[in-house]
């Protein structure tokens, strides 16, 4: 072997550039190679979790308003669990989130999500907060669903699911809502956090 | 090939072995291409990596002798099909080999 240890003197540096060159050519030909496989099964478990356990909460609610309140902390708990775990794969897996493939899946995931704080505000404003499960599920569907074509199958997959489930809230009583609500990002989120941490390591 | 079953068995105990097997670029490519996806065909791979068929079965088989990568065969509508995928060993190898390249530019960062 050609240690790189073992060379003369002024041999280091030049090894070193190679060094660098070759971690450049294997992060390079990774990213163009693969998908996006930080997606955290774990954590979609655990986001699942925080919707069971909100779920039941929220429907005890007296006013829209709490109502709101509940789910948009158990957004933001999810949201956390989510970036946490998500960071922590990336990182095992060596892979960046925010160039190649991880970026494309974040550029692809935001845009829906933005239409659903803008219309969960103008719903809300409007009094029809009735409407809310069925667009959380369909935007976060369709979020999953586009960011999904640059990640494993199953990501694609569970994004179908959550718009079949917000398009079924919003054809179904309001008063269903909460549960709509726990199947979609509670039991739909475990099960296929389930799938992603079994299959793509964690 | 007594030379490659031996590295079966003992890949971690010498890593001049294992630097030949890896340190080669196409090689060193394909096994990072297959670390990046779940799997890529042998088609997938050549248009990836921009190199000839000859080049890339020659690459691959070496890769398969060392227990770094398996190769699949199948039929996908009467149409022969080559699926190319990264074993345990495989993914090892390629994080020694991150590791060692990773020591040697701390090792001169720190002088």
């Amino acid at each position: 072997m050609t240690s790189p240890l073992r060379q003369p003197s002024e041999q280091p540096i030049a090894l070193h550039e190679r060094a660098m060159d070759d971690l450049r050519f294997i992060r390079g030909t990774m990213e163009r190679a693969g998908s996006f496989t930080a997606v955290p099964g774990w954590g979609g478990v655990g986001m699942g979790v925080t919707a069971l356990i909100a779920a039941p909460i929220a429907w005890q609610q007296p006013t829209p308003g709490r109502w709101l309140a509940v789910w948009l902390i158990t957004a933001l708990v999810a949201g956390i669990i989510a970036g946490g775990t998500m960071a922590l794969k990336a990182r095992r897996a060596r892979v960046s989130l925010v160039t190649g493939p991880g970026r494309k899946f974040f550029l692809s995931f935001l845009p829906p999500l933005g239409v659903a704080v803008a219309l969960t505000a103008a719903l809300y404003a409007h009094g029809a907060v009735a409407l809310l499960p069925g667009l959380w599920l369909l935007s976060y569907g369709a979020a999953v669903m586009t960011a999904g074509t640059f990640s494993v199958r199953a990501v694609p997959q569970m994004g179908i699911g959550f718009m079949v489930l917000g398009a079924a809230a919003l054809a179904t009583p309001a008063a269903w809502g909460d549960a709509w609500m726990a199947a979609g990002f509670g039991v739909l989120e475990i099960g296929f956090g389930l799938v992603i941490a079994r299959r793509h390591g964690g | 090939m007594p030379r490659t079953q031996g590295r079966k068995k003992s890949r971690r105990e010498s890593p001049v072995e294992l630097d030949r097997v890896i340190h080669e670029r196409v090689r060193l490519a394909i096994v990072s291409a297959l670390a990046g996806a779940d799997a890529l065909s042998f088609n997938e791979l050549k248009d990836l990596l921009g190199i000839t068929d000859g080049n890339l079965s020659v690459h691959a088989r070496r890769l398969e002798e060392a227990g770094f990568v398996t190769c699949e065969k199948s039929f996908v509508d009467r149409v022969p099909r080559t699926q190319y995928s990264l074993t345990a060993a495989g993914r090892a190898a390629l994080d020694d080999y991150l590791n060692h390249m990773e020591s040697l530019i701390r090792r001169v960062r720190e002088g």
